[in-house]
């Protein structure tokens, strides 16, 4: 079963995740969105933003990255193979643009376990990596970005 | 690879004209307008290919004996390929992809893709709501798999 003992859990700030405009383009192409927003930087200049926009759920790169902390951990008790995604959301207080260095801090929400099925929500709030950060180890947090909302259903053992 | 079809196919009602580029106004929206429609075709070389663009690597996406051994009826698509293609059509009608500025939905089916051939997905969207204050308008999207609702209270909240 599923620990229950993350819920409420708050990680540290992680890694920063430096978005590039090819895999911006490279995720846009993987989900058919062909806005030339997402893959000419002109295109992305003449709609005010600095750089290619990122597609409206590019942001989960970014998040799953960052749920690893805790669903790879071993005493989670997680096991991948018998999850299945419940739901997602994404809040996005500005938009993930190229050239963006995002980092996240993941909390764990909810734990749940009706029967034989649990859930866990996930929610990953995704900032802009502070000036003047010399230890990517420990990034300072800007701009908030977005807020990632993510329910995963675990099936119990058959 | 498979496409959606252009947006200026399917996204003509709710389109007003404004110079170089054509982007929905507010004002000339109505709760219960359609955005247009489209229609996705997943296939195993399209799932493996948001495996890699993603880095979601489920072996349950592109592994057919994984996918049975776990209870599964087959290789499904991953729910966040079916959700980041819905709402393409969203975004070719508003004319900036970041006017999306809150996507959610719940995963009700999954989508089996079979070894060969495709999976067909159906969207629609609509006007559910609008918030004329805030300048923005909520679209309510359906994805059906033959006759089955693969989304669940599929919305977008796109700022005009």
């Amino acid at each position: 079963m599923v620990n229950t003992d993350f819920e409420g859990r708050e990680y540290p700030v992680n890694a920063p995740y430096s978005v590039g405009a090819e895999k911006i383009r490279e995720f846009a192409d993987a989900v058919g969105a062909t806005h030339p927003a997402h893959h000419d930087p002109v295109a992305a200049r003449g709609l005010g933003y600095p750089g290619l926009i990122a597609p409206p759920t590019f942001a989960v790169i970014v998040a799953q990255r960052a749920e690893q902390q805790y669903v790879a951990d071993p005493e989670a008790r997680i096991d991948f193979s018998r999850v299945v995604h419940g739901d997602e959301r994404f809040v996005y207080h500005r938009p993930i643009v190229a050239g963006d260095e995002l980092v996240t801090v993941l909390h764990v929400d909810r734990i749940l376990s009706r029967g034989p099925m649990s859930t866990v929500t996930t929610r990953c709030e995704i900032y802009a990596a502070g000036e003047g950060i010399s230890d990517a180890a420990a990034p300072g947090i800007g701009e908030h970005v977005a807020t990632v909302t993510s329910t995963l259903a675990v099936r119990g053992e058959d | 690879m498979t496409t959606a079809h252009p947006a200026a196919e399917t996204a003509g009602t709710a389109t007003a004209s404004s110079g170089a580029t054509e982007r929905p106004r507010l004002a000339g929206l109505a709760v219960g307008d359609e955005i247009g429609t489209r229609t996705i075709e997943f296939d195993r070389p399209r799932l493996v290919r948001y495996a890699g663009a993603s880095g979601d690597f489920n072996r349950i996406h592109w592994d057919q004996a994984f996918a049975e051994g776990v209870g599964l009826p087959g290789v499904i698509a991953h729910g966040m390929l079916t959700m980041g293609s819905v709402i393409n059509l969203v975004t070719d009608w508003a004319g900036d992809p970041a006017a999306v500025v809150d996507y959610g939905t719940r995963f009700s089916r999954p989508v089996p893709v079979p070894a060969d051939g495709t999976a067909t997905v159906e969207v629609t969207g609509k006007i559910g709501e609008i918030d004329a204050e805030a300048g923005t308008v909520r679209v309510d999207l359906t994805a059906t798999f033959g006759t089955t609702k693969v989304l669940t209270r599929a919305q977008a909240v796109v700022r005009l």
